[in-house]
């Protein structure tokens, strides 16, 4: 295999939507995201920007970021999802911000950056290219991202029912409450703290506090599971600059695996997808880790799953306070590849799609 | 629900109706915001790329070969050239027009990429390449490119 | 690059309305016949790559995530690729890089499409705010680039008669071919309703359910003919854009040259191609666009794209015969491959050692091809 490493990354702050309601302090700030402007930096709301925009502003930052320009790039890959933008081939009209042009060797995927990330490494590893842009947008903001999310069930059996995703995820925290695992306080005690820490995060503009005391007062939306145990959306985007052979931190392992869609074949309390997708990434125990959270209780879960016992668990505060579609899972690696900038010997970030932890990826980062 | 009859309680259901609705609320960007704020004067503003120097109306954000802004905005003309077109004569569901329309790209003076839209006040079979056309302005003030109602032959049908 | 076979290839019947399978029960069809050909189970592939075009298709968001266990992907890595049109060539390019770059050793690759169950026109025109209402499905998008074509290269009609007429001919050689035209003359082509004007109702491909499926893999040992895959390209260049050449695209001639570099051939040295062709019209602008004739028009004209012509052009019937959109591409890749296996049985070109594959999607914008041959390289 060859050495794949992280070299470039960009990003816009995510621009979060949907706090809940019995958040405490000032709410949150709308960011301002950061685009060139006719003399230098300007800065702009998020509805400013168009798709194309928003893919140009983080491609721009990541090529500058590691030291690279458009014509060094070989292998272009983006991930997004038609439905969360509310219109068919929302792609192509993105790929105009990252300027294609002479034609590049292009692909996408429709699922998470993460997994375009994955699709470049696999393309680094056939070894015709040496350079890989990689980048994911997107603005569930536009439309229902429940009601989308709805729509990946089982269109026979389970779509037409139309459960939230908080009912599936609800079925998921009872089944770790049964077998005793952990109970309402320990999902509160995960989003307490995930709020605190994006509290101090560069890059999360969320300010609001949740006291862990009193959210248990509020009622079950889907019991055990209330409104602060599910992440905000967010608008966003981001992009990572991969080289082979090059400088930054370094890819030791990437995998990622699928469990059945079906709640009633598989055991809850755990994710086997994730575990096997943390051994085939090369497994062992990280410093640090960035989770795609959906839900509180999947961090109990992932702990278990990706032996994270002994290591700092989402120190920018993850995604529950905020979670971008088609882009969190890219943001994770980011924020991991930023712990081994700063020092850490090793970081995991991690990526998840489908109900319940039905589908995970694993990125295994080390210093070069 | 099933579209088999519930009469027939041993036939097995091959079919069902699960009709969706997403409700989704496209917000214009600032560049379109701009385009649009024009087209209610009855002007054809498109943007200026720093790089490559062509002009892109409606306007992009982005240049798509350059990858760069687009922040200089230029007046383009009310008349162009029809770059090439189709007849569409085929009715589909959620259609807009009724057939048969000409669907037309039109290279706008004073801009380098052909614009699509519709020609109208000619007959089909009358449309050739090349062919110069204006814009016929809608009266109310709508604010998206069916301002322009239809592109028509320049100075009146031939 | 570790060299990388199709060792098993499945489709299913393609059809305007496949209701006796659900959607699981389509691929599963496609699935379960490549791996029968490979002589191999579910137990046997490392990883799942599928391919098809928008979910508002089907309606079904990311269904790759329900078909999992339709697929046997579970407890295994499971991929899917969406590129429009041309998806299901880069699915195929995709799933042969998994092989290639030692990733895997096994990979099973899926495209499909089933448009009975929901309305693929509606979802390619809807409506945008801010935006005419000039939509009109994809002929109403290539209609336009197709009359630019026929005024550049001064072609005379007939010759999207004549490509109708010859892929219906071959088609009716292919029992999983949707559309069975065997008796189709010029003058049904001619006499034919125009739809999108220059584009007749027979010029155009059907809408078809269907799937497809290939095993790729870097032990050939336990197959007899597999196909080795010798060059392959995914190419892509911006929508719109001052200057753009739509009739001729620039990715589309790299996704070409690309190839022919990679397996070390030139066009000439083809036996066949599969080319998308949705449109008839498409076939003498891709045989220009890929290098492989100079005057594609002329090349129609003169018979060589037939069966037993100089270079058969979709000995299968192609897109014009089948199109379950999302499976579209990756069947030229498999139809290709099944001519270098000596397995394509009434559509087979004789002798056929090298062969290429080739899709196109969005606004003639994004490109997939690949080079198969007989020969390990
Ligand atoms: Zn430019």
């Amino acid at each position: 295999m060859r050495r794949v490493h992280v070299q470039g990354v960009g990003r816009l702050p995510p621009a979060v939507r949907n706090v809940p309601s019995y958040a405490t302090g000032p709410a949150w700030d709308e960011p301002q995201w950061s685009v060139a402007g006719p003399d230098g930096p300007e800065l702009l709301t998020p509805a400013a920007l168009d798709e194309a925009e928003m893919v140009q502003a983080v491609t721009a930052a990541a090529l500058a970021d590691a030291g690279l320009s458009r014509d060094d790039v070989g292998f272009i890959c983006s991930g997004s999802n038609d439905y969360h933008q509310g219109r068919p081939f929302s792609f192509v009209m993105a790929l105009d911000g990252v300027g294609c042009w002479p034609p590049k060797r292009e692909s996408h995927v429709e699922m998470d950056g993460a997994f375009a990330l994955y699709e470049a490494w696999v393309r680094l590893q056939h070894g015709d290219v040496d350079v890989a842009l990689v980048y994911a947008y997107g603005r569930s903001s536009l439309g229902p991202t429940d009601e989308v999310l709805s729509l990946q069930l089982d269109p026979y059996f389970l779509a037409p029912l139309g459960p939230p995703p908080i009912a599936l995820a609800g079925l998921q925290a009872q089944a770790l409450v049964d077998a005793g695992l952990a109970t309402e306080a320990d999902f509160a005690a995960v989003v307490a703290r995930a709020w605190r820490a994006a509290a101090d995060d560069l890059y999360t503009s969320v300010s609001a506090e949740l006291v862990e005391d009193r959210m248990l007062l509020h009622p079950a939306v889907a019991s055990p599971l209330r409104a602060h145990d599910q992440a905000s959306f967010a608008d966003g985007a981001a992009a990572v600059v991969l080289v082979a052979e090059g400088a930054g931190p370094a890819i030791e392992g990437i995998a990622h695996c699928i469990d059945p869609m079906d709640f009633g074949t598989r055991d809850l309390t755990t994710s086997r997808s994730a575990r096997l997708a943390h051994a085939a990434a090369g497994g062992g125990i990280p410093e640090v880790a960035e989770l795609h959270l959906r839900f509180s209780p999947e961090a109990l879960i992932l702990r278990d799953a990706l032996g994270l016992e002994e290591a700092l668990v989402d120190p920018t505060g993850g995604t529950l306070p905020s979670d971008v579609p088609m882009v969190s899972g890219l943001t994770r690696v980011i924020a991991a590849t930023e712990h081994v900038r700063g020092g850490a010997g090793r970081a995991l970030a991690h990526c998840t799609a489908g109900p319940c932890l039905q589908q995970n990826l694993v990125t295994l980062l080390v210093a070069p | 629900m099933s579209d088999s009859d519930h009469t027939h309680e041993t036939a097995p259901v091959t079919r069902f109706k699960a009709p969706t609705r997403l409700d989704y609320t496209v917000t214009a960007a600032a560049v379109t915001a701009d385009f649009l704020r024009h087209i209610l004067e009855q002007r054809l503003v498109g943007r200026r790329c720093p790089v490559c120097a062509k002009v892109y109306l409606p306007p992009r954000g982005v240049c798509p070969t350059c990858a760069v802004r687009c922040h200089e905005q230029v007046e383009a003309g009310h008349a162009g050239t029809i770059d090439t077109f189709s007849v569409v004569r085929i009715p589909f569901e959620g259609q807009v027009l009724e057939p048969p329309y000409v669907c037309a790209r039109i290279l706008i003076d004073g801009t380098d990429a052909p614009l699509l839209h519709i020609v109208g006040e000619i007959a089909p079979e009358e449309v050739t390449l090349g062919m110069r056309v204006e814009a016929v302005w809608d009266d109310r003030p709508l604010p998206t490119l069916a301002r322009v109602r239809y592109f028509r032959p320049e100075g009146g049908t031939p | 690059m570790i060299p990388t076979a199709v060792i098993g290839i499945g489709q299913t019947r393609h059809a305007a309305k496949r209701p006796d399978v659900s959607m699981p029960g389509l691929v599963r069809e496609a699935a379960l016949r490549a791996l029968e050909d490979a002589g191999l189970t579910f137990a046997d592939i490392d990883a799942v790559v599928l391919g098809k075009a928008p979910d508002m298709f089907e309606g079904v968001v990311q269904p790759e995530l329900f078909l999992a266990e339709a697929l046997g992907a579970v407890g295994k890595p499971m991929f899917r690729v969406h590129t429009a049109g041309s998806v299901g060539g880069s699915t195929a390019v995709v799933a042969a890089h998994h092989v290639s770059s030692g990733v895997h050793k096994r990979v099973l690759t899926v495209a499909y499409e089933k448009q009975s169950e929901s309305n693929a026109m509606w979802a390619l025109s809807q409506p945008f705010p801010f935006l005419p209402p000039v939509s009109a499905g994809a002929g109403g998008y290539f209609a336009p680039v197709i009359r630019a074509y026929i005024d550049r290269a001064k072609a005379p009609d007939h010759i999207g008669w004549q490509v109708a007429v010859k892929d219906r001919q071959h088609g009716a050689l292919n029992p999983c071919a949707h559309l069975q035209l065997p008796d189709i003359t010029l003058e049904q082509v001619k006499a034919s309703p125009l739809l999108w004007d220059p584009i007749r109702y027979l010029e155009t491909c059907p809408s078809s359910d269907g799937a497809v499926a290939m095993v790729l893999s870097s032990d050939a040992s336990t197959c007899r003919n597999p196909a080795w895959v010798l060059g392959t390209s995914v190419r892509s260049e911006p929508l719109l854009f001052a200057g753009r050449d739509e009739v001729n695209p620039r990715a589309g001639q790299l996704c070409g040259a690309d190839c022919y570099a990679e397996a070390g051939v030139t066009p000439d040295q083809l036996d066949c191609a599969e080319l998308y062709v949705p449109f008839s019209w498409y076939e003498p602008m891709w045989l220009e666009n890929l290098g492989l004739f100079e005057s594609g028009w002329r090349a129609v004209d003169a018979g060589h794209t037939k069966l037993g012509g100089r270079l058969p052009i979709n000995p299968s019937g192609g897109v014009m015969c089948s199109n379950p959109i999302g499976a579209s591409g990756m069947l030229r890749f498999a139809e290709a491959a099944r001519q270098v296996r000596g397995t394509a049985d009434a559509h087979q070109v004789d002798g056929a050692r090298l062969a290429m594959g080739h899709a196109y999607g969005g606004g003639s914008q994004f490109f997939a091809a690949w080079i198969v041959g007989s020969t390990r390289p």
